[in-house]
């Protein structure tokens, strides 16, 4: 079950319904030239599949069709359906629809003897030609079986239309009436269609609605084989089909500003993949729709279509709200760039909302959605039903490469349980997600954001303190002491007393140095005044080793002239003496 | 395929519905008009539609089974489908008290 177009050795032709969803659940169509059985109780869309069916073929396919019906009158029919924007009279007039109602009442009918329906065969017969219909549809045909009192022929007659519509190569829807219990149809017409059978039905789950519709059989076709809900739509029927039996959806790198730059930085410095899902979760009032309002008039400054579907608040709302955090959404709804559909959450059930972002999706096309939140969604819903219908809704607005945040309310956000737990069923879902927390402390409760997951992205692990003021989106650094993490204003007053504590510890350092600095001018003069007297001394000393010398030479030349003189005279009276 | 009886003066105005020549249609006929002759002779005026010759007329008298029997006067219309074997039946249908003979 890969391939959802039909293939040729799958051995059945098959035509197409038009009807969004359901073509792709049996993988290309009804079975083309035999009849189909579509059957659910009253109330269940059965002569919507039908129209549709008709319609669709008239319209899209260039294949007129004959649309017989045994309760209600043509005129009602049309009537009925015009509300879903389909114009019967003039399809009518066309000649590409016949309506034909065939109406039996039974006290008008006497019966005696032997008879068949040929005129049944007739007038339908009659119907095909007149329009070279190739689809047909009997609505309903069981209503035969309350006019005729012969069930006998009836069933044997029935029996032979439907090997006539076969003989025709026609391909026919035939409604019936769901029976009680295990039978599938009341009067077990589902005994002659065998080719293919679709069970309709609507169910209520606290007191909301759903319409299912279920691919029961197939017969030689591979099909969806669960439930899909389906909705009767403004356009005509849409069955949400899963999109997600494969995962096959592009991965763009393109980065995408989440509107708030220091959380883009926590998401490594560029924000979150173009089409992955973003889930924001956190407590009552830690600020989850403003990150949504961020995020929208961020892919509206960058020119791209954004859509919310707020489920708390009406448009009027929001738009003030989103005011007092400094965020304008007004002119981007006035240049067709936002849309905002607010709805409350329980005026459908959680598919038939589903169904609707799928057409409001499709209708304006956008490159950014946000559900704010998707708890709400969820309400009284388990977990078992609400994952995968989140699944449907992400994969198809992966494929569609759209990037969606979501919001959601946690509970039981205290000592006790981590308010991851709350999320663990959709998580698994979303690329990236940021948790919200209230922190309270020193008399204040403060928000903080940090990055729990974050899918192909280097993320930062830090906790971040989230400020919303009229300024807009902040994100500061949270003050992380040795033991504890301080927000708000006892992160204020702790940065002032780190400043005040700084500024004394600079003081002193720098009266230290002034200290040191002036006890080496003193050291330094001290080594100045004593190499003066080194020098001095040294000045001495060879002043006294002068005179010493000049004494010594003057004392040797005295001695010497002394000596001289004396020896004059001996040398006179004593030759040779006196030399030294 | 019409038969008028030989006076004027119709009250029940009737019309035949078959579908080509087969046996169950043929009996009707031969069935109603043995019987409009023993209870209706000089009322009665039969009108015999073949589908497969006009199908465009089913529609009109929400024809579905035939052999059908269409009393289109007098009025209220009355319908009586099969081959018309059973006389009580269809007198008991078309409302008319049967002639003792």
């Amino acid at each position: 079950m890969t391939d959802v177009t039909p293939r040729a050795e799958s051995g059945i032709r098959k035509t197409p319904t038009g009807i969004s969803g359901l073509d792709e659940i049996t993988l290309g169509g009804l079975p083309s030239g035999r009849p189909t059985l579509v059957c659910g109780a009253a109330g269940c869309g059965k002569t919507m599949v039908a129209t549709e069916f008709i319609v669709r073929g008239a319209t899209q396919f260039d294949e007129p069709g004959v649309f017989m019906m045994f309760e209600e009158k043509a005129s009602d029919l049309t009537v009925n359906v015009r509300s879903l924007g389909f114009d019967l009279d003039r399809l009518v007039a066309e000649k590409k629809v016949v309506l034909d109602h065939v109406h039996i009442e039974r006290s008008e009918i006497e019966e005696t003897g032997e008879y068949d329906l040929e005129g049944l065969f007739v007038r339908l017969g009659y119907a095909v030609d007149s329009i070279g219909a190739k689809r047909v549809v009997l609505d309903t045909v069981e209503a035969l079986f309350a006019g005729l009192p012969n069930h006998a022929v009836l069933r044997a007659e029935l029996r032979r239309l439907f090997a006539w519509l076969r003989d025709r190569g026609l391909t026919a829807i035939i409604t019936g009436e769901r029976g009680d219990g295990s039978a599938i149809t009341r009067y077990g017409l589902e005994e002659y269609v065998a080719d293919c059978v679709i069970l309709l039905d609507q169910r209520i789950h606290e007191q909301l609605s759903t319409r299912r519709l279920r691919v029961l059989k197939y017969r030689g076709s591979p099909h969806g084989t669960n439930e899909y809900p389906f909705l009767i739509g403004p356009q005509g029927l849409s069955v949400l089909p899963i999109t997600s039996l494969r995962l096959d959806h592009g991965a763009p790198v393109e980065r995408l500003s989440t509107g708030i730059a220091r959380l883009d930085e926590l998401l490594g410095g560029a924000g979150v993949y173009r089409g992955s899902s973003l889930l924001v979760s956190g407590s009552p009032g830690t600020g989850k729709s403003s990150i949504a309002a961020a995020f929208m008039e961020a892919a509206c400054k960058r020119g791209e279509r954004a859509l919310l579907f707020a489920y708390e608040e009406s448009p009027a709302q929001i738009l003030r709200n989103m005011r007092s955090v400094g965020v304008d959404l007004q002119p981007w709804i006035g240049q067709g760039l936002l849309q905002i559909h607010a709805s409350r959450p329980t005026l459908h059930g959680l598919e038939q909302h589903l169904v609707l972002m799928h057409e409001a999706v499709r209708g304006f096309g956008p490159a950014v959605v946000a559900v704010d939140p998707i708890s709400n969604l969820s309400l009284d819903r388990g977990e078992l039903e609400v994952k995968p219908m989140l699944m449907r809704l992400i994969d198809f607005l992966k494929q569609q490469q759209i990037t969606t945040l979501f919001t959601s309310l946690t509970i039981g956000n205290d000592a006790t349980s981590s308010p991851e737990d709350s999320q663990v069923g959709v998580s698994s879902l979303m690329d990236t997600w940021l948790l919200l927390r209230n922190v309270e402390f020193n008399g204040e409760r403060n928000r903080t954001i940090y990055v729990l997951k974050s899918r192909g992205t280097a993320h930062s692990n830090q906790v971040r303190e989230f400020v919303l003021s009229d300024r807009g989106i902040e994100l500061v650094d949270v003050y992380l002491g040795s033991d504890r993490v301080l927000t708000g204003t006892a992160r204020v007053s702790q940065e002032n007393q780190e400043r005040a504590a700084a500024a004394l510890r600079a003081q002193d350092h720098e009266r230290r140095l002034r200290q040191v600095a002036g006890r080496r001018r003193a050291l330094e003069a001290q080594i100045a005044a004593l190499q003066a007297e080194i020098a001095f001394e040294a000045d001495e000393v060879t002043e006294a080793t002068a005179l010493e010398t000049a004494q010594a030479e003057a004392t040797a030349k005295s001695a010497e002239q002394m000596a001289a003189r004396r020896g004059a005279q001996r040398s006179a009276s004593r030759k040779g003496e006196g030399r030294p | 395929m019409e038969s008028s009886p030989p006076n004027s003066g119709v009250e029940f105005e009737l019309r035949l519905y078959v579908a080509g020549h087969t046996p169950k249609s043929l009996s009707a006929l031969t069935n109603l008009q043995r019987i409009c002759e023993n209870h209706l002779a000089g009322q009665y005026r039969i009108e015999v539609i073949d589908l497969l010759k006009t199908p465009q007329l089913a529609a009109g008298d929400q024809i579905l089974a035939v052999p059908t029997l269409v009393r289109r006067l007098p009025e209220p219309i009355k319908k009586i489908i099969g081959d018309l074997s059973n006389e009580e039946r269809v007198l008991v249908g078309l409302d008319v008290q049967p002639v003792r003979v």
